[in-house]
């Protein structure tokens, strides 16, 4: 290789000398002249670029600046522009970031691992090698979008693999609480009419399971009442629809009517879980795994391949054990490498907008997440989503949004850059 | 000279009595190492499959969902594949040409390449050429920080000020066009273009550059004459990834491009990409699970067979030029 | 043939390649025990191919492959069933280029007794003490056990790169080149430091010095293209050499 290479070399550098005499007799003026005006262009392009970038963020500024506010960080998205704000978005982009890094890091540098420091000798491993090897650089080039395709049917939907039973429940799930909820007689303005001291409340009963069909109110049922906080059992009155109601105003804040129809509702605990995961935070977190994994991947082989083998021939040379040698060597002398490369990637999981439009769906959230299967939206998908209203005052607050997301990408970028300064100065 | 006699240190002694004894000690056992070395081996192995598990995965349900669609009566292959008409939603004659997608993707990548292709080789020919360190060391991290700002700022940039301009120079164009989009697909691509093609550029042999310095050549000469097409490979390489990474960009198009797809050549109208059309679909406009949300599926597969088919031929392209010069 | 006791190591028409390239051609030697045998020769004469078979450190080169008969006591080296981990426990190395780790002095030391042995910290510091100042390092190290290895000079990365492969307590030591990247005067202190050590260690070192060969060992091996030519004591090598190529190799007429 490296002979075809020199000769390539020479044939190159004769083809050179050639163009050169030739030129000579063309008269070397105009040539410098074409050398001159290509410096400008060449310039002139590199500024452009600059100016582009200026232009950009510039633009953003000017518009977004105005309407940062603590109402934006810390407020919900209202319907009405001057009050909206995008903490549920904020806490949804640290949800599922964090979680998708949680996921992502081991999987990634394990198989950077696998490729760089297990090489196998066989034959038919270093083909299965070259292989996983290939497809990674071209998972690395999938568009995001085709991610969120593969999320919404192997996460949100996986395969539609759990059934619809015969109550239209789909799944499996662990750490939800359901109960019906009641509303008392009170509420009936009819019956309350000219009384004092009446007011709605709402009584939950437990439900065993979550197929079984609504409560029948009964005299004498175990029903709770939520109250600062807490679940306390309550004595309630059934009226029936013979009886008269109560006419105390006590008792009859106190009665529920023996044809009421309960609304069925759940408590979810923080390790609520279900199959399929359904459009929540985790379903969210493993297609971002998917988009950013190839990058993890490729950064961490450069990292790896970066540690000179002398190291490793060192601790092997020791009586370390393969894993030894990794874990001890190998790994630590990587590791800014493989943070910076990881930084980078999930400052990219930050800003991906299109796999979680595509599993997410837009919808109104006003809510921080919950637990995993909680709904959510990330920051990029808010500002999509005000991008993308009529009104121009939502333009304003997404510029604002913008900013927010720049501000936490830039400083993500700062670090990584602060990162490999240190290892360089390291390495020197 | 004289040695200094040597007197036998009586600490140092003690040392070596007790560094042996130390020594002799029974080692650690190496079985329950053995053990776990092979445990991690596996999880290891789990990790590097499950990529090949993602790319298996999406070929799977992309293949399933398209035959899904296939089945409907309202869809045919011949109509999916011979009609530019993409009217799944509106009207009582559903069609589903794709060329009506590929077309607004073609001219959305046509107008990015035409802005980032020319400016990202030139300006990566100044950085590795031309540049001094000091400029070199500042439009580096500049390139950085656009190749890491999100798409969908992008989209807003370009519906909120490239649209704006663009009808204030012509009034022709629509609120949602194609140039507009095209034209921030392309600052996007334009780092992806110029770190690519400056790699590219760098590792063409030092020897090569000053041989042709060294006969007397200009910058320009050694750069036209010798580096270019020895770097050719590499920078056609560069151009297909940018190409791929064009198709499939989803957020700017969906943002700024508009929602009619309809095959035209004219930057100025409204049209809709490939990626566009899935946004729109799985953003909520269909619910149930019809004709409609399956032709999703079949859109999907189309883009990823063609980003796949120019990931891969870029790769390829890479992996020759790298061969040559490392 | 010498009794069975006194070798450490033992080849018998070993050959090796690399992919296609035959490294190694028929070897047959004996590496005596508690000595200091040197292997010569010019450039890819295989003589450094042979000292990485004597710990298996080829394993990690893909196309490295072995035959014939290699053992060390009653281990066969050439098995893949040998256990080389417990095999480098063993045999340490000491490479051409000091590579000591990305760690402090004492971590480096440390590194191996941490894998091998339980030891309290008073016992691992009395170990690196001595390691330390067995390889004649302790009294440049001791005040800044904790400072990064890579401060250190060159010559003192190599004799901490020796400290740290006795540490480990192993029975034979081979040493590839260990001074060929060192200043004259390191160099002479690794020299006092082998002189020190063969009492206790069976060393090989593969030298392209000549003058350190006949100064520090006991017995040479000259090699030529992947042949031994001649194995004897380093004396009769360097003076009355029965080969025509190794007397002309020593009297600096080639390599």
């Amino acid at each position: 290789m490296s002979q075809s290479g020199t000769d390539k070399t020479e044939e190159k550098t004769a083809n050179a000398l050639a163009s050169h005499r030739r030129d000579k007799l063309r008269g070397s003026e105009s040539r410098m002249n074409t050398d001159r005006w290509f410096r400008r262009i060449c310039v002139m392009v590199a500024a452009v670029s600059v100016i582009i970038l200026l232009f950009l963020l510039g633009s953003i500024i000017q518009q977004g600046v105005p309407s940062l506010s603590t109402t934006l960080l810390t407020g919900t998205p209202e319907p009405d522009p001057s009050q909206a704000g995008a903490w549920p978005a904020i806490a949804g982009t640290i949800w599922v970031c964090s979680i998708c890094a949680l996921v992502t890091l081991p999987v990634g540098i394990g198989t950077a691992l696998l490729i760089e420091e297990f090489k196998p000798r066989s034959r038919w491993g270093s083909r299965i090698f070259s292989l996983i090897q290939l497809n990674i650089s071209n998972l690395a080039g999938v568009p995001s979008v085709v991610y969120g395709i593969l999320g919404l049917t192997a996460f949100v939907s996986m395969f539609s693999l759990f059934g619809v039973d015969k109550n239209g429940i789909q799944g499996f799930e662990v750490g939800a609480k359901y109960f019906d909820q009641f509303t008392n007689l009170a509420s009936d303005p009819f019956l309350s009419m000219g009384m004092e001291g009446v007011e709605e409340r709402y009584f939950l009963a437990p439900v065993a399971d979550r197929a079984d069909p609504p409560t029948i109110p009964k005299q004498g049922m175990t029903i709770f009442e939520y109250q600062n906080d807490q679940l306390n059992p309550v004595k309630i009155s059934v009226v029936g629809p013979e009886d008269l109601p109560p006419t105390d105003p006590v008792e009859l804040s106190l009665a529920i009517d023996a044809n009421a129809l309960p609304g069925r509702i759940s408590e979810k605990a923080w390790y609520y879980f279900r199959l399929p995961f359904g459009r929540g935070v985790l379903s969210g977190a493993l297609t971002l795994m998917l988009v950013i994994l190839p990058v993890i991947i490729i950064s961490s082989q450069e990292a790896l391949r970066s540690v000179p083998s002398s190291l490793r021939d060192g601790a092997r040379g020791l009586g370390a054990t393969p894993w030894q040698v990794i874990w001890n060597i190998t790994l630590p002398a990587a590791a800014p490498g493989i943070m910076t490369g990881s930084i980078l990637a999930m400052s990219r999981a930050i800003g991906e907008t299109a796999p979680i439009l595509i599993i997410a769906g837009i919808v109104y959230i006003r809510n921080a997440p919950h637990h995993l299967m909680d709904s959510y939206t990330v920051l990029p998908l808010q500002i999509y989503n005000w991008t993308s209203r009529p009104q121009e005052e939502f333009h304003s607050i997404a510029a604002a949004g913008i900013v927010v997301l720049l501000g936490i990408l830039l400083s993500f970028n700062a670090i990584a850059v602060i990162l490999r300064h240190r290892m360089q100065n390291k390495i020197n | 000279m004289s040695q200094p006699v040597a007197v036998p240190d009586p600490t140092k002694i003690a040392l070596e009595s007790r560094a042996k004894s130390l020594l002799n000690r029974p080692r650690r056992r190496l079985a329950a190492t053995r053990f776990s070395e092979i445990g991690i081996y596996v999880a290891l192995i789990c990790c590097g499959l499950f990529s090949l598990l993602i790319t298996v995965s999406i070929i799977g349900v992309l293949l399933t969902e398209t035959t899904r669609f296939f089945q409907f009566d309202e869809v045919t292959l011949s109509n999916f594949l011979g009609s530019a008409e993409w009217t799944p939603n509106l009207g009582e004659p559903k069609s589903f040409g794709i060329w009506g997608l590929i077309s607004g993707t073609l001219l959305v990548t046509g107008i990015a390449m035409a802005f980032a292709l020319p400016l990202g080789l030139v300006t990566a020919i100044y950085l590795s050429e031309y540049a001094p360190r000091q400029i070199r060391n500042f439009l580096k991290p500049i390139l950085e920080v656009l190749a890491g700002i999100p798409t969908v700022v992008y989209g807003f940039f370009a519906l909120m000020t490239i649209t704006p301009f663009l009808q204030w120079v012509h009034e022709g164009f629509n609120v949602y066009n194609a140039m507009s989009a095209g034209l921030a697909v392309g600052i996007l691509c334009f780092p992806t273009v110029c770190s690519l093609a400056e790699d590219a550029l760098q590792s063409v042999p030092k020897t090569l550059r000053d041989g042709a310095l060294g006969l007397g050549g200009t910058r320009f000469d050694a750069t036209v004459k010798v580096i270019l097409p020895a770097a050719l490979s590499g920078i056609i390489s560069a151009f297909l990834l940018a190409v791929a990474r064009a198709i499939g960009e989803t957020m700017i198009v969906a943002l700024a491009a508009g929602s009619r797809p309809q095959a035209t050549l004219d930057p100025r109208n409204e049209i809709q990409t490939m990626t566009g059309f899935m946004v729109q679909m799985a953003g909520g406009d269909v619910s149930n699970f019809g004709t409609e949300y399956f032709s999703m599926y079949a859109v999907a597969f189309t883009l990823f067979l063609i980003t796949l088919a120019l990931t891969m031929m870029g790769n390829v392209v890479r992996g020759r030029f790298r061969e040559t010069y490392e | 043939m010498a009794n069975q006791s006194t070798n450490a190591i033992e080849a018998s028409n070993l050959n090796a390649w690399y992919g296609d390239f035959q490294a190694l051609n028929s070897i047959s030697l004996q590496i005596p025990k508690n000595e200091v045998t040197a292997f010569i020769g010019p450039s890819g004469c295989g003589k450094s191919t042979l000292l990485r078979w004597f710990n298996r450190m080829n394993d990690t080169i893909h196309s490295a492959s072995a035959t014939g008969d290699l053992r060390l006591g009653d281990i066969d080296l050439l098995s893949s069933a040998t256990d080389v981990v417990d095999l480098r426990r063993r045999v340490g190395i000491v490479f051409q280029k000091a590579n000591p780790f990305p760690k402090s002095i004492f971590e480096n030391v440390a590194f191996g007794p941490r894998l091998h042995m339980k030891l309290n910290k008073t016992e691992l510091q009395d170990l690196v003490e001595w390691a330390l100042r067995k390889a004649a390092v302790w009294e440049e190290v001791k005040d800044r056990l904790n400072a990064p290895a890579l401060g250190l000079s060159g010559g003192q990365q190599q004799r901490l790169c020796i400290a740290r492969a006795i540490a480990t307590g192993p029975e034979i030591l081979l040493m590839d080149e260990p001074c060929s990247a060192l200043d004259p005067a390191s160099t002479l202190a690794i020299e006092d430091l082998m002189d020190e050590l063969r009492s206790q260690y069976t060393i090989v070192i593969v030298t392209h010095n000549m003058q350190q060969a006949s100064r520090c060992s006991d017995k040479t091996a000259f090699f030529f293209e992947g042949k031994v030519i001649e194995f004897n004591s380093t004396e009769k090598i360097f003076t009355t050499p029965n080969a025509k190529q190794t007397e002309d190799y020593v009297r600096g007429k080639f390599g």
